[in-house]
């Protein structure tokens, strides 16, 4: 129960400590309102030349565009998440001061990343995507089931977001310099969650693949749950499987990587 | 020097900067990626074809890329506002913006110009054009001058960041933002957005109106086709508003103090 506690607080803690950057807040609101455009007019022209393609219509695409951008710093899709300063930690050495707290290290990031998700899809995603609702026509769902259905799918979707990104983190023990893990998963990130083009337009076995890997859980899975394309259940099921997938991984790399740590004193 | 120093700084990771190369590399690939998957399912978009996007896009791209590479570096200049590391900068006898810019210098970036330049000559070879002198003049002209408005618009950008500290995402809208809009025809997008980026911030005079001329595509906007020839001049325009725009934010600089 005490632990419980402390890992709200550190939520809490990483909720408030974004929430001290306003300029940089209100710099990403703009940033993503003018991707959201650029991508609506050419997902339309699309739509435009070949309605319907991957069963959506035009109004649902749009309304994808404005989640994809409003996930994109929510999920970290393009990087930015906690795991930059995990990375920082490792290669300084501070990471040992982490490993001393009477905590578990990767709850403890978790719970971390889960605050700043919180604050960013509050602080980023909301605005955008009501710019994006109110300027265009969009597809959104009037009972309140389908909204609590997709918030579900969204915390989940934060759940496997960190679960990959704490293994790029993680490398970092054995690369010292992470950047180059980081991009590489960042770009399997952009191309494989939706940001790049829905998935269920990816033509034929390349789309199966996409969809079966778990970056599907951040976007696409989420926006299916939200359009009326997806059973929730199978969806919760799809990505907790790859949550508990990639945790386990993430805590059988944690043990290996913690037998490495040594500290040098001073 | 600067820019050899932070070269060989890089060089102490060899496999992260091998990774971040091909990394830069398939990044930039992958907005021309999204586009083969869209003419995967059709021939047309915006009525332009996939070779014709393809010109476009090796336009944008270069352009945009010889920029990023100069000058890319110039987002950090927030962070060194910030905690005040830019005094180091300028005290010494070079010019702060030579300095800023060649902060970091990541050769990484010059697969961007690679993708860029490959992506232009394969669509060269699938293009329908009616070449005339005219038109091989205007190809190096017209990536000269993108990569000097590309180049005005970050150093807009910097200077913004004087006054904004932490805003720099920003200047990504009009940077990443404007050569992604460009990637595309100009047929795709509301004329109210067209009409911006050519009158308010020519970005269209990268590649949009001299690319339509040696297509021999209508102009947007119903512009006459003299535009096609006014790049230069336009980038000539933007880096004399860039650098004074960048003189006052230098001047307003109070440092932390801390």
């Amino acid at each position: 129960m005490g632990a419980g506690r402390l890992y709200v607080a550190v939520a809490a803690g990483g909720f408030r400590r974004y929430a001290t950057y306003r300029a940089a807040t209100a710099a990403g609101v703009f940033t993503n309102t003018v991707f959201g455009l650029i991508l609506v007019y050419t997902y339309r022209a699309l739509w435009d030349a070949k309605p319907h393609l991957g069963g959506y219509d035009e109004a649902q695409v749009v309304t994808y565009v404005w989640l994809g951008q409003a996930f994109l710093s929510t999920l970290a899709i393009g990087g930015g998440g906690v795991e930059d300063e995990l990375m920082d930690r490792i290669r300084t050495g501070d990471v040992a001061i982490d490993l001393y707290r009477p905590a578990d290290l990767q709850l403890w990031w978790l719970a971390a990343d889960l605050g700043r998700a919180c604050f960013q899809l509050l602080g980023r995603g909301v605005v955008p995507f009501v710019f994006g609702a109110l300027c265009f026509p969009v597809c959104l769902p009037t009972d309140a089931g389908t909204w609590l259905a997709f918030l579900v799918a969204v915390l989940l979707a934060m759940v496997v977001g960190f679960g990959i990104r704490y293994l790029v983190a993680l490398s970092a023990f054995w690369l010292l310099d992470g950047t180059g893990v980081g991009q590489m998963m960042w770009l399997a990130g952009y191309f494989c969650s939706g940001m790049l083009l829905p998935l269920n337009v990816f033509p034929g076995a390349l789309g199966e693949v996409v969809r079966a890997l778990p970056w599907s859980s951040l976007l696409q899975r989420p926006a299916d749950v939200l359009l009326g394309h997806a059973d929730p259940v199978r969806t919760y099921l799809f990505q907790g499987a790859w949550a508990v997938v990639l945790l386990g991984l993430g805590r059988v790399m944690q043990s290996a990587a913690t037998r490495r740590v040594v500290v040098q004193g001073g | 020097m600067i820019a050899g120093m932070w070269m060989r700084s890089t060089m102490a990771y060899r496999a992260s900067f091998v990774m971040t190369t091909f990394g830069n590399f398939a990044a930039t690939s992958f907005d021309f990626v999204a586009i083969m998957l869209m003419f995967s399912r059709v021939r047309a978009l915006g009525g332009y074809s996939l070779p014709e996007v393809a010109f476009l896009y090796g336009l944008s791209a270069m352009a945009f890329g010889l920029a990023d590479l100069a000058i890319g570096s110039m987002d950090r200049l927030g962070r060194r506002v910030r905690d005040g590391t830019l005094d180091t900068l300028l005290v010494r006898p070079v010019p702060v913006l030579a300095q800023v810019a060649a902060d970091r210098f990541a050769l990484r970036r010059l697969g961007r110009v690679v993708q860029g330049s490959l992506v232009l000559g394969w669509s060269l070879t699938g293009v329908d054009i009616a070449w005339t002198p005219l038109k091989l003049l205007l190809m190096p002209v017209m990536v000269l001058s993108g990569f000097a408005i590309f180049s005005a618009v970050f150093v807009a950008g910097a200077a913004f960041q004087f006054v904004a500290q932490d805003a720099s995402e920003v200047q990504n809208a009009f940077t990443y933002g404007g050569t992604t809009l460009l990637q595309y025809p100009p047929t795709v997008f509301a004329k109210e957005l067209v009409r911006g980026v050519t009158f308010v911030l020519p970005l269209a005079f990268v590649n949009w109106l001299p690319a339509t001329y040696v297509l021999g595509r209508p102009y947007p906007l119903d512009l006459p086709e003299w535009v096609a020839f006014t790049p230069p001049l336009v980038a000539a325009g933007c880096c004399a508003l860039a650098g004074l725009a960048w003189r006052a934010g230098l001047r307003s600089y109070r440092s932390t103090g801390s």
